[in-house]
């Protein structure tokens, strides 16, 4: 029997899993990062990792998990494999325990557990507020053993250009361009798993990392591979905010007995601590009494919105609110919370610990991405599968706090037998494939590479880049008007056009960033502009996706995934059915018990 | 110094491995909540030096900007620091920054830290699960043990702790504290521990723990606050032990 060979481009939690599972099958992988993988952007999720493991007495059930993640995500996900990763989630907990991850324990010993946001349950496990390092580093680890061991052959510093795609539309392998010498080469595979994480980067300022421009995602919708649910964006209620970065503040804070409040009087000028408790407005606590802080992302993030720009009551007119920890005892904060107080006092010199913390809102992850089939992770273009944040299965319309971690894991877990199975079935493999094929997508590259480094443009690409973020973050995020989400395709038309008269202030061909940003910048403008046409259309309000002018959920036209294709350049969008099977549609709401 | 209107950045620059190393002279617009991040970004957009040359833009590694990916350490005003926490307001000016000294440079402020990760492989840092498929919980651990364990794990291999570890040299490839630390966690956990030996052996290897001479700028230059001269001393203590058995069962 042929010995098949897997490609997975990127090393966070989804692709470190993929890439685990398949060289325990005995299969060889190539794993392509941009960044050395310990360094991937899963280390900067915080707060937990969800499982319905019931160590809190609570009669907690896999079911009520695979519901609060059905009804927090406003019924559009399909709910069998989102079923399928509720009841493999104690599982996955357990392996992570196994792996040696530093979760906190109780004074048993077991894993301790703490709520987050859309839950009445304790079903968060932790490791400190750093529990994404944690996570990422156990899978690292183990996929250094198998590197030790030469079932895995790393390529970090690599950046994915494109795949190859066959005359019979199967995937071959994948062109990628190496971030020192800057060299362009294809490496045959007879599947490819993508894990290549979020797309903050098409918003400008976000909470992810600087890696987390979506370029593969958008790379792969050119050439043929659907993208669904674009439009829904989650803006996480509490970042800090910063010119470089948008850091967040994990919802692990309010888990853990944080509360978010605004002076009664905007005009206020005494410090926080000064102001007395009956002068404070608990806005979630008195507008959701049910769940109080812990509502999901989409609500608190519209209530702090409506706080700041309707009510007019952000901190001294500022757009912000506080977030108040102080109350809570230092030793349970250092032994919970430390990684993120650390963060905020590192970053404003404040001691959250001492003084409520200044938090807004800032985009924060994609529900939507790379579209993929409802058993296996598999897109529509064989040979390409996907798991992680690059993909759309598991969170409908909105995500809840800490079912990031486990979909990443399950769906990689998936992603990775799936893909043996695939490459062991093909009749032909990637040795079969001629070497015109490969040699004319690298030539293709290349050219691109050419284009961008010719000297007639006068277009920076770091300006184009921010004015794509502004637009993006003004019309794109929380609240989306028809005419304002057509005057920015316009807008991001126009980027377009800019793009083509780019000037790269280096033409080097050593380690050249420049160019590797360029060649991200053109595919996020697509992106976006995926996104953008995608929240124009949904003429309704479902989860993240909010429209003042149809403010309600509308089930009979808009219970469908949005699956946009690309047709000779242009973005098409379809709509096709969710799968309702298990849990039909009911209200959403978060002032009483559901 | 927030009446400070200009920002000037010092850059050493190197264009490849082989170049020569070079400095270059920025002044940036100040603004609030600036740290050298964004000073670099700035640059980016608009490459001139403060003599009005232009330039090609900086390289440097970067990712999470929140100190937890470990990718931006460099020199600031010649201290091992990660450039997204150094905040300008903080520091004397000009600000100068270089690449770390330890690590070959690849271009500019970039750096190849690829020994610290074969270093983790040599010392086989991780437990030896047998594998994914479902074999129920781990094993308990007191929440202490856990407590103890936690801020080692947090190491974000940036290479601080060898750039400014004197015993890290041309002359002396010393593993560094971060890899010796990593040990330490990786000896404490119940299923790690049953293979603490081949780890301490690797630690016992040339370039291994017995090259620390215990001058202690790890532990102040770690931006995770890692405990790291107790990590030396305990596995310090840990491969006497071993050597110690081994002689005395031959």
């Amino acid at each position: 029997m042929r010995q098949p060979k897997i490609i997975v481009v990127g090393g966070g939690l989804a692709g470190l899993m993929a890439t685990i599972r398949v060289a325990e099958a005995g299969v060889p992988v190539d794993l392509f990062s941009i960044v050395p993988v310990k360094r991937s952007h899963s280390v900067c999720a915080q707060g937990g990792i969800n499982a319905a493991k019931n160590q809190k007495g609570e009669g907690d059930t896999t079911w009520k998990h695979f519901d609060d993640t059905i009804y927090g995500g406003d019924f559009l996900a399909n709910q069998p494999l989102v079923k399928r990763m509720c009841e493999a989630a104690p599982g996955i907990i357990d392996l992570l325990d196994r792996m040696g991850v530093m979760f906190n324990r109780t004074s048993e010993g077991l894993l301790d557990y703490r709520r987050f946001g859309g839950t009445l349950y304790h079903r968060t496990a932790f490791a400190g507020a750093t529990t994404g390092q944690q996570l990422l580093y156990a899978l690292d680890e183990q996929v250094r053993r198998h590197e030790a061991e030469d079932r895995v052959k790393k390529y970090e510093g690599q950046t994915f250009l494109s795949a190859v795609i066959d005359e019979g539309g199967v995937c071959r392998g994948i062109c990628a361009m190496d971030l020192r010498s800057m060299e362009v080469k294809t490496y045959p595979a007879d599947a490819v798993i993508f894990c290549t994480g979020g797309i903050g980067a098409i918003f400008g300022r976000s909470t992810n990392s600087v890696v987390c421009t979506g370029s593969a995602q958008s790379a792969l919708f050119q050439q043929g591979v659907d993208y669904a649910n674009g439009e829904f964006i989650q803006v996480h209620p509490t970042a800090i905010p910063g010119e470089d970065k948008l850091r967040l503040m994990s919802e692990s804070a309010r888990g853990e007995g944080g509360r978010v409040w605004v002076p009664k009087n905007p005009t206020d000028t005494r410090t926080a601590k000064n102001i007395p408790e009956g002068e404070r407005f608990y806005f979630l606590e008195e507008w959701y009494p049910k769940y109080g802080n812990l509502v999901p992302r989409d609500i608190a993030t519209r209530a702090i919105h409506r706080i700041v720009y309707q009510e007019k009551l952000g901190i001294r007119g500022q757009a912000a609110v506080y977030l108040d920890v102080t109350h809570i005892p230092r030793e349970v904060l250092d032994r919970k919370l430390e990684g993120i107080l650390e963060i905020y006092e590192k970053f404003l010199g404040v001691d959250p610990r001492e003084e409520p913390m200044k938090v807004f809102p800032a985009m924060h992850y994609t529900m939507g991405g790379i579209w993929v089939n409802a058993e296996d992770q598999a897109t529509n273009v064989p040979g390409i599968f996907a798991a992680g944040e690059c993909e759309y299965q598991y969170h409908g319309a909105n995500r809840l706090g800490a079912n990031s971690l486990v979909s990443c894991i399950f769906g990689g877990g998936l992603a990775g037998p799936a893909a043996v199975k695939y490459a062991r079935n093909l009749s032909g493999g990637a040795e079969s494939t001629s070497s015109s094929v490969y040699e004319s997508e690298r030539k293709r590259q290349e050219e691109k590479n050419q284009a961008l480094i010719s000297p007639d443009g006068t277009e920076n690409p770091m300006t184009i880049w921010r004015e794509l973020g502004e637009v993006m973050t003004e019309h794109v995020t929380v609240t989306r008007i028809n005419k304002d989400l057509q005057s920015a395709d316009a807008k991001i038309r126009e980027l377009q056009e800019r793009y083509g008269r780019i000037n790269l202030s280096d033409r080097t061909r050593w380690s050249n960033q420049t160019l590797n940003f360029a060649r991200e910048l053109g595919n996020m403008l697509v992106l976006a502009r995926v996104v953008t046409l995608g929240a124009l259309q949904r003429n309704e309000s479902r989860g993240a996706h909010y429209k003042p002018d149809f403010p309600e959920r509308d089930d009979a036209n808009w219970l469908k995934t949005t699956r946009a294709k690309s047709v000779n350049g242009e973005i098409q969008l379809s709509y096709e059915p969710v799968d309702i099977s298990q849990i039909p549609p009911r209200a959403r709401r978060y002032d009483a018990a559901k | 110094m927030p009446d400070v209107k200009e920002v000037i950045v010092r850059v050493k620059r190197q264009v490849s491995p082989k170049g020569t190393p070079y400095w270059e002279e920025f002044a940036l617009p100040w603004r609030p909540a600036m740290n050298v991040i964004i000073c670099l970004r700035d640059i980016a957009e608009r490459p001139v030096t403060r003599d009005g040359k232009k330039v090609t833009p900086i390289s440097y590694d970067s990712n999470c900007l929140e100190e937890v990916c470990g990718s931006c350490a460099m020199l600031i005003n010649g201290k091992a620091r990660m450039a997204c926490s150094a905040l300008v307001d903080k520091l004397e000016q000009p600000i100068r920054l270089e690449p770390f000294s330890k690590f070959p440079v690849v271009r500019d402020l970039a750096v190849d830290r690829q020994f610290m990760f074969d270093s983790l492989k040599r010392v086989k840092g991780w437990i030896p699960i047998d594998g994914t498929y479902d074999l129920g919980e781990g094993p308990r651990m007191a929440p202490e043990t856990q407590e103890k364990a936690y801020p080692l794990s947090r190491c974000i291999s940036c290479g601080s702790c060898l750039e400014v570890c004197p015993q890290v040299n041309g002359k002396n490839k010393f593993i560094g504290a971060a890899i010796v630390s990593q040990v330490r966690l990786f000896n404490m956990h119940p299923t790690g521990a049953m293979h603490a030996k081949e780890r301490i052996a690797a630690l016992m290897e040339p370039g291994g723990i017995q090259d620390c001479a215990n001058a202690q700028n790890c532990v102040k230059a770690c931006p995770k606050d890692i405990p790291l001269t107790e990590s030396l001393a305990e596995m310090n203590r840990q491969a006497w032990k071993q050597a110690l058995v081994g002689w005395l069962i031959g």
